[in-house]
């Protein structure tokens, strides 16, 4: 009798392993699915035809900007005293865009400034979404008290008007390209930690969440494993649009001779100069349009990523 | 409603110091005094300056003291316009800040909303189409761009209007058309997509179907439900239009309190810097006040606990 019940036991220790392995090999499959699910986004992402080109145009605008020093074109500081003061474009010289005021290739100028706006783009970026995914999964994971602090913080700061205090920074500490690289991405993680946050608290709560944790998968895995691929999607759509509002803040400041400084220019220093010669040489505001079709572009990817990864949002 | 209305504006309030005190430090955090020059002033004169503007005493007392004339309405002495005060400056931009945002704000309302309704009557239209092609433009170009291009076409093509300047009325014109741009762009995308929601719902095709007349459903059911998030909005119009200001009254050399903001950061005037940025978030964050009980007041959904 004895026997059997150990046997019994054994058994069932032993179909719980079964079972276990069972999850663990749906789990395998829960992957394929999860890879699937992006590969769905991807092909819905693919037949967005407008979010498709833009694509392929922020591509093109991005090797152009870094490759710059690589396409055989003129150096950004080479000033040729023929195109001076500002001439227009001349496709047969290379003179795609004209030149400034102090004959140097605005083409070339707008690349390299390219290179400082997208830069700024990626970085200021990557510093919010570090800073919100931290803040919001935080505060979505401990909950309670400290949830309600956090998020109450996030509020306040919400109502504050940043980008005069980027410029309070700037104006105190100097105009130091990573300050403002670090200032502008520590002023943008207020909506990624919202996102993150909410994604978190549902999670938690979730069916197949509540099955890793009984079947025993640690923390550590089941945070690794769930939860951040499950909060990837709303992150991936709020980083694309991230990204436009970065760069146009950078561009502000750099406008406004805040940002960054001579030697070096970015879209921003660009346009504010071209915007002071334009009555004699309205090729200078070229690199506005540049800028606007690259965050045009950007936002139209931004909302078709959103399409593809969130098609309950259409 | 009392209570709801005491805890908004309890909110405001660390709102408010936080953003007092987080400029005050971080100027006071800045390398260098106001005064540091390469020239070098006898000692005696350089403990005057910094006794006539108290610079002498203990951080916190001067944050107090700071404190203390901001509740008298003194924003303290302007570092580089060494005749004016800071409270000065502003009371002298302000009046034509105000004017031209008011113009901007109220424009952006009124095309914007007609434009979204018009959109959403008409969903799926080519006009649907053009409005919301024209408003992902205006959200996505800056106003930077747009301010350029309007100079050189209206101005220095065709004539029509002056490129800067303020002293007719013809000078508001461009500058509010690139302030207000953004936002027509805003309130169009806001107002089509809840109004086309409220037009999907019941009590409208209750409405209907009782037989009101569309123009009575429209403007006694629909628009009136649909307008809410528009008015939420508004609290953040106003901050896009003070950080627009910023650049839009410089492109066009309008004396506004946002040029004086540029001219002093680019002079480093601190107190002026710090002066104004506090001047703008207490207009923001009264203006996300007045939103905020607006909204509660308009919306019987919203509880008032």
């Amino acid at each position: 009798m004895a026997s059997l019940i150990r046997e019994s036991a054994t058994t069932e220790a032993r179909s719980a392993d079964v079972t276990a392995r069972d999850i663990a090999s749906s789990m395998t499959a829960e992957e394929v699915a999860g890879r699937s699910l992006w590969s769905d986004a991807r092909r819905r992402f693919l037949q967005n035809h407008a979010a498709v080109i833009s694509l392929i145009v922020l591509i093109i605008i991005a090797a152009a900007s870094f490759g710059a020093p690589y396409l055989g074109l003129r150096d950004q500081d080479d000033v040729n005293y023929d195109m001076m003061p500002a001439a227009p474009p001349d496709f047969a010289t290379g003179y795609f865009f004209g030149s400034d005021a102090n004959g140097r290739d605005l083409f070339v100028r707008t690349l390299y400034g390219g290179q400082v706006s997208l830069t700024v783009g990626a970085v200021a970026t990557l510093v919010s979404l570090l800073i919100g995914v931290a803040w919001g999964a935080t505060a979505g994971f401990i909950g309670g008290r400290v949830d309600g602090a956090m998020m109450r913080i996030v509020d306040i700061l919400y109502s504050i008007p940043f980008i005069f205090f980027v410029i309070l920074l700037t104006v105190v500490f100097g105009h130091d390209i990573i300050l403002i690289y670090l200032a502008i991405g520590a002023v943008s993680w207020l909506d990624m930690s919202r996102i993150v946050r909410g994604q978190t608290l549902s999670l938690k709560r979730k069916e197949f969440i509540e099955a890793a944790h009984a079947s025993g998968v640690s923390t550590f895995n089941i945070v690794r494993r769930h939860i951040i691929p499950n909060c990837l999607g709303p992150v991936v759509i709020y980083v694309t649009l991230t990204v436009p509002t970065v760069i146009l803040t950078e561009s502000f400041l750099s406008f406004l001779g805040m940002g960054v400084q001579e030697p070096q220019s970015s879209w921003g220093t660009l346009i504010s100069e071209g915007a002071r010669s334009m009555e004699i040489a309205p090729w200078g505001l070229l690199p506005g349009i540049v800028l606007a079709v690259t965050l045009l572009c950007l936002n139209f990817v931004g909302d078709g990523m959103r399409d593809a990864l969130d098609p309950k949002d259409r | 409603m009392l209570r709801y209305f005491l805890r908004r504006v309890g909110g405001a309030i660390p709102t408010l110091f936080i953003i007092i005190a987080v400029s005050f430090f971080l100027v006071h955090a800045a390398p260098g005094g106001p005064f540091s020059t390469e020239r070098n002033r006898p000692a005696e004169i350089e403990a005057n300056l910094k006794r006539a503007y108290h610079l002498d005493e203990s951080v916190p007392l001067q944050f107090l003291r700071y404190l203390n004339g901001l509740a008298h309405g003194d924003f303290g002495p302007s570092f580089q316009y060494k005749d004016f005060s800071v409270s000065e400056l502003i009371a002298r931009g302000f009046p034509t800040s105000m004017m031209l945002g008011a113009i901007a704000i109220s424009a952006a309302l009124l095309i914007g909303l007609s434009a979204g309704i018009w959109a959403a009557l008409r969903q799926n239209s080519a006009a649907d189409y053009g409005v919301m092609g024209l408003s992902m433009t205006g959200i996505a170009v800056p106003n930077f761009v747009v301010a350029p291009f309007l100079t050189l076409v209206f101005g220095l093509l065709l004539h029509w209007v002056p490129v800067g300047g303020w002293d007719h009325w013809s000078n508001i014109i461009l500058p509010a058309i690139a302030l207000g741009l953004p936002n027509v762009a805003a309130i169009s995308r806001l107002m089509r997509g809840s109004m086309i929601e409220t037009l999907r719902s019941n009590y409208v095709r209750t409405a209907r179907a009782k037989g009101l007349r569309e123009w009575t459903t429209l403007t006694r059911h629909a628009i009136q439900a649909a307008i809410l998030p528009v008015i939420s909005y508004l609290g953040p119009a106003v901050a896009n239009i003070i950080t627009g200001s910023v650049i839009i009254e410089q492109i066009f050399s309008i004396p506004g309190i946002g040029r004086y903001f540029v001219l002093g950061a680019l002079n480093r005037d601190y107190t002026l810097v710090m002066g104004v940025t506090i001047f703008f978030g207490l207009i923001i964050i009264t203006c996300n006040l007045i939103t905020d009980l607006l909204y509660g007041f308009l919306d019987p959904r919203v509880r008032y606990d």
